[in-house]
């Protein structure tokens, strides 16, 4: 009422100026070329393609399916299909993407590419020093810069890449059982239509391509 | 020695000049006070902009700048470089001579301010008679300069706020008048010479400075008050409110006339500052008079120095105030306070030596502004804004 509240502003500010020379904690300041902080788990910055085993070009999870390419807000992805087949992590004979850009200068860091991927083959790097002085080449990245290892995933966000082994082991015993199944009422069915007739024979079909 | 350390610039003054022909001396040791003024200012425009950006870094948790040079102390210089290697952009539609002579018309008359300074014995380029009246002329004619860059710059921003900046500016040159002249009524003088010599006494080793009488010190706050908001500072922010006006009147400058503005508005601090101290803290007198052997100058620049580091400090506490209670509040409040501190000046004089006069003089002045904050108060309406035309 008579200017008591700016004395006490006044005081607070001081008490700021002053505290932030001894106290760590009210100077939180990292100075951020020379210190650094450790990294954050929860960091996302850039996709980056995720590789089972040593050679990213065998292991590329990534089975051009497109979906991001078509869900992808800055439309900064860029997805060509191969022609032809080649056996993927599981052994499974899968389309691979013959090209996979992403134009980073464009990607928003939305992370809906890895929410859509339904093959756990996108994830988020937390890598961010990713400047360069090649404004268009530099920044648009191909796949071979795009692969990373399933252990770095494993690296850089620990939590996250267990769940998503678990649920890629699950999918797999899931798989290679309905696999077994259809392999068993196959070779039933053929064994049946030898005997009784020839009529269904050619509704065999190779079990679950892309499933 | 003391007297020597004391009047060591005056000396040097005069022993340089006694090399020249007789005809030439008086012109050259002109010039030569007017070269220090122009060196020095500038000089501590430098080092005060640093000090604020740390100083507010500081306030706010923040390190501030810290990479140029040792804790950061050569960004001005780097800050300079900056400013003069920038594209100067006029606006096509501008007036390009007004717009060109705005700031030059600020850092001129914001310098003459400094020729009646006393900055220290001995120490002032014109001892004129009226010299307070030519400081607050000249501090008049900044306001020219603002509405200069504002209006020749055809932006509604510069617009805005240069109408933003003289409305403030000639709301709260009342004051800003209006508690001087206090002082004068006691002195009965306008030389600032004789203002500071005034005060340049003590009486149990303390000094006679303004400031520790009751009017004094409430002249000061509203001295202090005006002053913060002549020099366009925070929270009188206004006319540049970097939220609201991109940069007020000199959002359409760009390079080193943008500098220019900057130091016109940081000179124009150092003077006003100056002036406060002159009229209210002694001028170049020492606080004690045991400690009257440090030399005059030093006091003077640090008494200008401590009121710059009020000024970031009050900077970085207090928030911008509208345009609606920046006005209420000059010509409320602040405007009859000085009228009522005449009064009280008045009082001080007939009232003789003794006792009586400090108190009657404290009491007018404390019980003036109880009641006046008092009843500002009452009128306060907190709560949602009401439409007193549109909600019917």
């Amino acid at each position: 009422m008579f200017g008591e509240g700016i004395l006490k502003g006044l005081a607070e500010t001081a008490r700021n100026a002053v505290e932030s020379f001894v106290s760590k904690e009210r100077l939180t300041t990292v100075q951020y070329p020379e210190e650094r902080i450790a990294p954050i788990e929860a960091a996302r910055v850039f996709p980056f393609l995720v590789y089972d085993g040593a050679d990213w070009e065998k292991g590329l999870r990534c089975v051009a399916c497109q979906i991001c390419e078509k869900e992808c807000p800055p439309k900064c992805i860029y997805i060509e299909k191969s022609k032809d087949k080649k056996p993927d992590a599981l052994g499974k004979q899968q389309i691979y993407p013959a090209k996979f850009d992403i134009d980073i200068s464009v990607c928003m860091s939305c992370q809906i590419c890895v929410e859509v991927c339904p093959f756990e083959a996108i994830k988020m790097d937390t890598q961010f020093e990713l400047s360069t002085d090649d404004r268009f080449g530099g920044l648009l990245y191909d796949r071979k810069e795009l692969a990373r290892s399933n252990e770095y995933y494993h690296q850089i966000h620990p939590t996250e890449a267990a769940e998503v082994d678990a649920r890629l082991a699950e999918e797999k015993v899931k798989s290679e059982a309905k696999a077994k199944a259809a392999a068993a009422a196959t070779a039933a069915r053929v064994a049946a239509g030898q005997t009784v007739a020839k009529a269904d024979a050619p509704t065999t079909k190779p079990s679950g391509e892309g499933d | 020695m003391v007297t020597m350390l004391d009047q060591i610039f005056v000396l040097l003054k005069h022993w340089l000049v006694s090399f020249l022909p007789l005809g030439l001396q008086t012109p050259v040791s002109v010039l030569i006070s007017v070269v220090a003024i122009i060196g020095t200012f500038p000089a501590l425009f430098a080092l005060t902009t640093v000090l604020e950006r740390k100083g507010l870094g500081r306030i706010q948790n923040r390190i501030g700048p810290n990479r140029t040079g040792p804790f950061g102390i050569l960004q001005p210089i780097a800050d300079g470089i900056k400013s003069l290697t920038k594209e100067d952009i006029v606006p096509l539609s501008a007036d390009a001579v007004v717009h060109f002579m705005a700031p030059l018309v600020l850092v001129v008359a914001v310098f003459m301010g400094f020729a009646v300074l006393p900055m220290g014995r001995n120490m002032e380029l014109v001892d004129m008679d009226a010299g307070l009246l030519f400081f607050f002329a000249i501090g008049a004619s900044t306001e020219l300069s603002v509405f200069m860059a504002g209006w020749s710059s055809r932006n509604k921003y510069s617009l805005l706020g240069a109408m933003r900046a003289v409305a403030q500016m000639i709301s709260y040159e009342v004051p800003l008048l209006m508690s001087s002249v206090a002082v004068v009524m006691i002195t009965g003088s306008l030389s600032l010479v004789k203002i500071v010599a005034a005060q340049n006494q003590y009486t149990w080793g303390l000094p006679h400075w303004y400031i520790f009488t009751p009017w004094g010190c409430a002249g000061f706050v509203m001295f202090a008050v005006a002053a913060t908001a002549e020099t366009n500072r925070s929270p009188f922010d206004l006319p540049e409110g970097e939220s609201e006006l991109v940069a007020g009147y000199f959002t359409e400058y760009s390079g080193f006339k943008f500098a220019l503005f900057f130091l016109g508005e940081y000179l124009g601090m150092f003077s006003i500052s100056g002036l406060g101290a002159t009229l209210f803290l002694g001028g170049w007198s020492a606080p004690l008079q045991a400690l009257q052997f440090v030399p005059s100058w030093i006091w003077f620049f640090s008494k200008v120095m401590l009121s710059i580091v009020v000024l970031i400090w009050i900077r970085g506490t207090l928030p911008r105030l509208r345009q609606d209670q920046l006005m209420n509040f000059a010509w409320k409040f602040v405007l009859p306070m000085t009228l009522l501190n005449l009064v009280d000046v008045g009082l001080w004089r007939f009232l003789g030596e003794g006792w009586i006069r400090w108190v009657v003089c404290s009491v007018l002045m404390l019980g003036a502004y109880v009641l006046m904050a008092r009843a500002g108060m009452r009128q306060e309406h907190f709560g949602p804004r009401r439409y007193r035309y549109a909600d019917s």
